[in-house]
């Protein structure tokens, strides 16, 4: 009885109360050097009553943030057009604007919100793009996300990773006592956060499942770690593991059947994988060393994980069918927690290097390593679904903050919370509608 | 060793009592009963006298161990990436250990460490910092069902901040 009064299952309560200083405010620190400029004017209110949320501002904030758009000030438009006929180019020419995208929000029944959007290429002088979103009028963000991510496509050729969501952990600290752990969900931008657990033991490990409808994630709730599965949309949860001694680091496998984890339970650290039917385990690694981190290759087939069987830690690649393990790092003296972008060929992970934890992008085809991050103490890189941007946790001052950086290294924002310490953020797979 | 020299100096005092008793017993039967009475007495309050001063005596050193427990405290240091029990841990385990012995208490050991390096690898540093105090004191004599370990990695630090100060609060085993 001890765990129920130790933890709230906030999944229902939390939706209604919401906690905003949760909520993560992105900052901007780096873009690219030549971003294109646009212009997101704001849509043309077709409702009643007041526009329940700025659906250009949404669309807007997402293109700046990925680093590659400039987005032009409301304040410098000649023309606010809300149709194709209202549309003379010579207005965004003469504020250097390479396109326009305009829009129209019409809600139907109350509830059922309807976003028209054009986009325009101002040197071509036509509109490339054009199309509509439709959903719940309390979904008007991710309405707009879906928006963004189609203009993103059209623009850079790269599916959008707008419309996604974020797991992140976050502890308030209680000196002298035991801190506040909370495992929050929030859209890709920080925003709408809902605590879906809270609990004044450790929460650890948040993970995807492929389909984007379950996560998983370590809780000491017992007062000993435990692997958990929760089912988003209901709030049902499982403990699916419940050995001695370690149970971490759960990875979905990409068909969804099965997870791999870290256990100890025969004395030492080692991976093992979960059916998730049958909850059925299999020995992965055999090993006196530390063997954690398990993390799969997009095609199913090998398992990375971090070991210290060399001496270091270093990431190791295990072929599911031959059972033969290879070592895959050798750069630096610490290498580990490897996650795959979906090409099945940039892996990020967490290098040291001059006694600075640094993230770093590791090429699987030419071997070759490049640090991405300047700030230390960077630590579990979570990449997007579209593999541009990398989420990892660091320290500003003492505190623990989310950043992000793009895999070519080029932009970078931050997104600190107002209080407490964020950190094991974990980018969700695309997210069906 | 000390409660045995009492006990022993208690059943000195019972013999010398049944000697005087046994010594007696050849004066008159009247002086028989009476002196049987009061050797019985005697033989009676010296037993009491030898079984109070044991407790007394038991009591304590258990007072003692558990000072010498208290002055060690509950939280062993280590050193960094390293599960090796330093010297003082040692010591500080010894004084643990001594108590442990006197009774049949369980102990969960806690194991930390500092904020650096991934979470997943420190849950894994904090186990066997652990299971290092653990075979420490299995070896002394500690059977292994009274010890439980938990690994908390880096996720509940003592300090905060960070800078060597702040993480060698942090890199610890815990007993509770």
């Amino acid at each position: 009885m001890k765990h129920l009064t130790a933890v709230l299952l906030a999944a229902v309560v939390a939706l209604a109360t919401l906690n905003a200083r949760a909520q993560l405010v992105i900052e901007i620190t780096q873009g690219m050097d030549n971003p294109t400029a646009i212009a997101v004017v704001p849509f043309a209110w077709q409702g009643t009553g007041a526009q329940p949320e700025d659906a250009a501002l949404v669309i807007e904030a997402d293109l700046a943030r990925s680093g590659q758009f400039e987005p032009v000030n409301r304040g410098d438009m000649l023309a606010r057009p809300t149709t194709q006929q209202e549309i003379f180019y010579r207005d965004w020419r003469a504020i250097n604007s390479e396109y326009v995208l305009i829009g129209r929000v019409s809600v139907s029944n109350q509830v059922q919100m309807r976003i028209e959007y054009e986009l325009f290429d101002v040197n071509r002088e036509a509109r490339v793009l054009h199309g509509y979103e439709e959903g719940h009028v309390n979904e008007v963000r991710m309405l707009s996300h879906r928006v963004a991510d189609e203009v993103y496509e059209t623009l850079t050729g790269i599916p959008g990773a707008f419309a996604t969501r974020l797991l992140y952990v976050s502890a308030t600290r209680n000196p002298g006592g035991k801190d506040y752990y909370r495992l929050t969900l929030a859209d890709s931008d920080g925003a709408r956060p809902i605590v879906l657990l809270e609990s004044r033991e450790p929460i650890m490990a948040p993970t995807w499942s492929p389909d984007g409808k379950h996560i998983a994630y370590v809780s000491f709730e017992t007062s000993r770690p435990a692997i958990y599965r929760q089912e988003l949309a209901s709030g049902a949860r499982e403990q699916l593991t419940n050995f001695r001694g370690l149970n971490g680091a759960p990875a979905w496998s990409p068909d969804g059947n099965s997870m791999a984890m870290v256990l100890s339970k025969d004395g030492n650290p080692d991976i093992y994988i979960m059916d998730l039917r049958s909850k059925q385990l299999t020995q992965i690694t055999r090993h006196y060393a530390i063997d954690t981190e398990p993390t799969w290759m997009p095609d199913g087939r090998s398992l990375l994980f971090t070991s210290d069987r060399g001496g270091r830690p270093q990431i190791y690649r295990y072929d599911l069918r031959t059972g033969a393990t290879d070592r895959v790092t050798f750069e630096g003296s610490y290498n580990a927690r490897a996650r795959m972008a979906q090409d099945g060929r940039n892996m990020v992970m967490v290098h040291q290097s001059g006694g600075r934890f640094h993230i770093a992008l590791h090429d699987m085809v030419t071997n070759r390593l490049q640090v991405l991050t300047s700030t230390e103490l960077d630590e579990s890189p979570s990449i997007a679904p579209n593999g541009s941007m990398v989420l990892y946790g660091t320290k500003s001052g003492d505190r623990g903050i989310l950043a992000a950086v793009s895999v070519d290294g080029g932009v970078k924002f931050r997104l600190p919370a107002r209080e407490g310490d964020v950190r094991e953020p974990a980018w969700s797979p695309y997210l069906s509608r | 060793m000390k409660q045995l020299t009492v006990a022993g100096k208690a059943l000195t005092l019972l013999f010398v009592a049944a000697f005087l008793v046994a010594c007696s017993s050849k004066d008159t039967k009247d002086d028989d009963a009476a002196a049987a009475a009061a050797a019985e007495a005697a033989a009676r309050s010296a037993a009491e006298r030898a079984a109070a001063a044991e407790a007394n005596a038991a009591a304590g050193s258990q007072q003692r161990l558990q000072d010498a427990v208290a002055a060690v405290g509950n939280v062993f240091y280590f050193d960094y990436d390293s599960s090796n029990l330093k010297p003082q841990a040692q010591a500080a385990l010894d004084a643990h250990i001594a108590l442990l012995r006197t009774n049949e208490r369980s102990v969960r050991l806690e194991g930390h460490t500092d904020e650096r390096g991934t979470r997943e690898y420190n849950m894994a540093l904090g186990e066997r910092r652990a299971n290092t105090v653990r075979d420490y004191m299995v070896v002394n004599g500690i059977p292994s069902y009274r010890i439980e370990t938990v690994s908390y990695g880096e996720e509940q630090p003592i300090a905060y901040g960070s800078g060597e100060a702040n993480w060698s609060q942090n890199r610890r085993v815990e007993l509770k």
